[in-house]
């Protein structure tokens, strides 16, 4: 962590400064997290009085619900897919517009456009588009009647949800690997082409090996946003149906929290799922990142 | 090793013109050194050479056949690049071989030649190693190994000697000569530091604002400089320059008053007349000799085996390079005599030398 | 360069267009629905090219989901969002970069764990705490035995008034500002800043507010502009958070609104979809403008702060 040479001595003005913003980090960030902890491992008796410690009780009702492994199967699956997916488009769209033929300024512009998108509306347009009974794609029941309806069949309702996620994040992707590509020095991909490696060879060789690191980076975000995106295009797409097909992890947590009104299980859950995204980062950091820079 | 033709070769960006019409050829076998300040589109000229800039104009010809459309791997030219482009994520071995890989060459013919080539520049040790774990000079190094092992029939060199500190710049340009005389190729060198286009060169081309001012010798361009530009560019410390008019023929006459021969003047350019003489080229006088220029000192420059003498002359600095023996003292005054030979003579309208030659031994160029 | 590659050239001109396709489709499609009338829209395939009903719907969807107060609300709170956060993070960086104090690393690290968990992971504790912001400071206070104290002593126990945000503008916008994103982006702005900068300024004797006000704001605009633009487009674009925070009507902001538009069969009617998507083109719209027009701070944004 590097820091200035040149500083400033009054250590209760430094102080003040940062005031506002540790209140509010603290308020709504630690006490929450804490408090989540504190409810993980409580649980309030039926009758009312003061919650009771039970240990790790509530972590045990949670992992031995197979719904809660439904949610997570599903979430998984959401997750990669879509990952998959938004990265695969975005790396292809930013190597070819990195090319810099004429007109490329063109699609750079408006490429990214989708990310301005809130999850529910693309939730909706998506909803729209994939209806069974509207839209474009149930024009494929006509040639064959009840092959596509996502209200019924959850693989189809997953496919839906996952095609949204992934378009949302595809211009986020092209973003980050376009700028990839473009911090590679362009004496490389000339030295590249004085040894007679061809466009294609030279994105092989040189390009993809250089923006690895960012591969990695975007992994972590994307699988993290697909978290983050997916409570507002399940909830306006499918609900967590058909029969719980799309009940993802965050949206199940709002569903028993608030629908359900049982906080210490929603609780317990949210412990688990904070856990795991830290484990994501961490694991991200300390063992990706350091191998794959080359400067 | 190969001829290399270039004729009415011209680049735009948009509306600037960047390099306007050059004609210039190029002798197998020669270390031609393209030497001018930022900007005068000398890298751009070698970048045409190797593919890396498209040609607006004009065409070049690479061993007789014309490259304007060839892609750069067609060419058959390797190029040196300012911060050595070498591929971080290889290693030295894999940096060297690339192109040979790029080919479909066995992987123990690569071996072999990466080998070789290694041994050549001194990097037999470091073939595992990547880029950054290396040294400035060791860089450059991999860069030329990388552009030996395809044994181009052009070698092209983009200022690689820029980034080095004083001393490994000096170490490196013998290195360079030496394997250009090993290897024998044809080598285009862009550099803005005059010291080491004069000692590479075996033909010097100076370069000014997108044209050619001078072509030849390194001896022969700093002792006949065909316009003041190369005049005040070539040289440390850079030529004097007076104004001066003309008195009578053999005879002009600078502000101060002073009369100074020039045998065989008979007229002066409409332009108006500059004369230039080079700091180590000024005769010392005993003070008091008639017809002597009396410089006041302002300063002394302490180089050891000499000293610059800084002074006003007409109201321009003027600098006389004199032996460490003499002794001088800032304050006092010197006398100075113009020599006749040691006199060049340029048109200060259009820039160019003044009094031609019938007998030119260089060819001396401008273009249209 | 010199590339003579006019196969490869089409590919990849086919394959930008295919991707232009895909990306701008789904918008064009919801700008054509929103201009069909009831019938046209539901029939499938929905025809591509735009109706002639776009201004009566989009008045119908307006009216009918009190779509003017609430995109009112999601303006106020975008526009707080973004102010808040641009003033707040650059408070913290100045304090985290230019002052070197002990506890300087640990609100750094602090600030930095924030970024790990969005809000969407953590909604079930942040939604507790809005319903009474107060209260960890209570639970405080009772904790470490003050309000013992003092009842011993004067009789009377510290109880804080319960600050209740939920249905609030507070309430939608304190808890998106708690987060580390524009702090980041300030920190490596202010890095870059070189440090003869504040050495002059302090041989001219200027004191940290100063130099603050004077010197680093007005080098920070370009950052500034990023950090708006992003915040702009992620606070407008809030789903989980204002849900749970805002039951009363009068508080919702337009995303909200969404959920209320979905159209759900009734008794077996065909949903009306021409307003639903007249509805989420109303939507979409503000941020998207955000987007187009400041591409430049957004992209940059973006990038300096995750890197």
């Amino acid at each position: 962590m590097s820091g200035k040479r040149v500083t400033f001595d009054r250590h209760w003005l430094a102080l003040l400064l940062i005031l506002p913003q540790m209140l509010l980090v603290f308020v709504f960030f630690y006490w929450p997290t804490g408090e989540a902890l504190f409810w993980a491992f409580t649980l309030e008796p039926p009758f009312g009085g003061d919650m009771q410690w039970v240990g790790w009780q509530n972590f045990i009702t949670v992992m031995e619900d197979p719904l809660y492994w439904n949610s997570v199967r599903r979430s998984v699956v959401f997750a990669l897919s879509s990952t998959a997916i938004a990265m695969g488009i975005g790396m292809l769209l930013a190597l070819f517009v990195d090319r810099e033929l004429p007109g490329y300024r063109g699609f750079r512009f408006v490429f990214f456009w989708p990310y301005a998108v809130a999850a529910p509306a693309v939730g909706l347009a998506f909803r729209f588009i994939f209806a069974p009974d509207a839209g474009f794609v149930s024009a494929i029941n006509q040639w064959f009647p009840g092959l596509w309806n996502p209200a019924l069949d959850g693989v189809d309702a997953m496919i839906l949800i996952t095609l949204a996620n992934a378009w949302s994040m595809v211009a986020y992707n092209f973003i980050f690997f376009l700028a990839g590509l473009q911090s590679i020095p362009r004496s490389l991909v000339e030295a590249g082409a004085m040894d007679g490696s061809g466009v294609l060879r030279r994105m092989r060789d040189i390009q993809l090996p250089l923006i690895a690191p960012t591969v990695f980076f975007l992994i972590v975000i994307n699988v993290t946003d697909s978290f983050v995106n997916s409570f507002g295009i399940v909830d306006i797409t499918t609900g967590g149906g058909p029969a719980r097909a799309t009940d993802l992890m965050v949206f199940k947590i709002y569903s028993d929290g608030f629908k359900g009104k049982d906080y210490s299980l929603a609780a317990a859950q949210s412990i688990i799922l904070m856990g795991l995204v830290v484990l994501l980062t961490f694991f991200q950091f300390k063992y990706v990142e350091r191998r794959v820079h080359y400067t | 090793m190969a001829d290399i033709s270039i004729r009415r070769v011209a680049k735009a960006y948009g509306p600037t013109k960047v390099v306007h019409g050059i004609d210039l050829d190029i002798v197998h076998g020669e270390f031609v050194v393209i030497l001018g300040p930022s900007g005068c589109g000398k890298s751009t000229l070698l970048r045409m050479i190797a593919g890396l800039e498209a040609i607006d104009d004009g065409e070049i010809a690479i061993a007789g056949r014309v490259v304007n459309k060839l892609e750069p791997r067609e060419r058959g030219c390797a190029m040196v690049f300012q911060n050595y482009a070498l591929y971080p994520h290889m290693t030295v071995a894999e940096n060297i071989g690339y192109s040979l890989k790029v080919l479909g060459r066995p992987k123990a013919e690569r071996q072999a030649r990466i080998e070789a080539v290694a041994r050549i520049v001194g990097l037999e040790e470091f073939l595992e190693r990547r880029p950054a774990q290396l040294s400035g000079g060791q860089r450059q190094r991999v860069a030329m190994a990388r552009a030996m092992i395809k044994e181009p029939q052009v070698f092209l060199f983009d200022e690689p000697l820029s980034n080095l500190d004083a001393k490994l710049r000096v170490q490196m340009r013998i290195e360079i000569r030496r394997l250009h005389r090993r290897l024998g190729g044809t080598s285009v060198f862009v550099t803005h530091d005059q010291v080491e286009a004069m000692t590479l060169a075996d033909r010097l081309v100076v370069m000014n604002a997108g044209r050619i001012e001078q072509v030849g010798k390194p001896r022969d361009v700093y002792r006949r400089p065909a316009s003041l530009f190369v005049a005040s560019f070539i040289g440390s410390p850079p030529m004097n320059i007076l104004k001066v008019e003309l008195a009578e023929p053999g005879l002009v006459r600078l502000g101060s008053g002073t009369l100074v021969p020039v045998p065989g003047l008979g007229g002066v350019p409409a332009g108006g007349l500059r004369l230039g003489i080079r700091p180590e080229e000024v005769q010392l006088v005993p003070p008091g000799t008639p017809d002597a220029i009396e410089l006041p000192v302002e300063f002394v420059e302490e180089l050891g085996a000499g000293h610059l003498v800084h002074g006003e002359l007409d109201g321009a600095e003027f600098v006389v390079a004199l032996p460490g023996a003499v002794e001088v003292v800032p304050g006092g005054r010197l006398g100075l005599r113009l020599p006749a030979e040691a006199l060049h003579l340029f048109d200060a309208g259009t820039g160019l030398r003044f009094d031609m030659p019938a007998t030119a031994p260089e060819e001396l160029h401008e273009i249209a | 360069m010199v590339e003579r590659t006019p196969l490869l050239n089409l590919l990849t001109h086919a394959i930008l267009v295919v991707g232009l396709l895909m990306l701008m489709l789904p918008l064009w499609i919801v700008f054509v629905a929103s201009t069909h009338d009831f019938r046209t829209v539901n029939t499938v395939p929905m025809p591509l090219w735009p109706g002639a009903h776009m201004v009566e719907n989009y008045v119908t969807t307006w009216n009918q989901s009190q779509f003017g107060p609430k995109m009112l609300n999601s303006l106020i709170m975008a526009v707080g969002v973004t102010t808040g956060k641009i003033v707040l993070a650059a408070l913290s960086a100045y304090s985290i970069v230019y002052f070197r104090y002990r506890l300087r690393m640990v609100f750094f690290w602090l600030i930095f764990i924030t970024l790990m968990l969005p809000l969407e992971v953590r909604i079930v504790p942040t939604y507790a705490v809005a319903a009474n912001a107060l209260r960890p400071f209570q639970e405080i206070i009772n904790v470490l035995g003050l309000s013992a104290l003092t009842d011993l002593l004067f009789g009377v126990r510290i109880v804080l008034p319960e600050a209740q945000l939920l249905n609030s503008y507070a309430g939608l916008i304190l808890p998106l500002i708690a987060t580390a994103t524009g702090t980041f982006l300030y920190r490596q702005f202010f890095l870059t800043v070189p440090e003869e900068l504040l050495e002059a300024a302090k041989m001219d004797g200027t004191g940290p507010l100063r130099f603050f006000w004077d010197i680093l704001l007005p080098l920070s605009k370009a950052n500034m502009a990023a950090l708006a633009t992003i915040m702009f487009v992620y606070s407008w674009n809030q789903y989980l958070w204002p849900l749970l925070v805002v039951t009363d009507p009068a508080y919702g902001t337009a995303v909200m609104q969404l959920q209320r538009i979905v159209p759900g069969p009734l008794f077996g009617e065909p949903p009306r979809w021409h307003i639903a998507m007249a509805g989420t083109l109303m939507v979409m719209l503000p941020p998207l403008l955000v987007v187009v027009f400041m591409q430049r701070w957004f992209v940059r944004g973006l990038i300096n702060q995750d890197k």
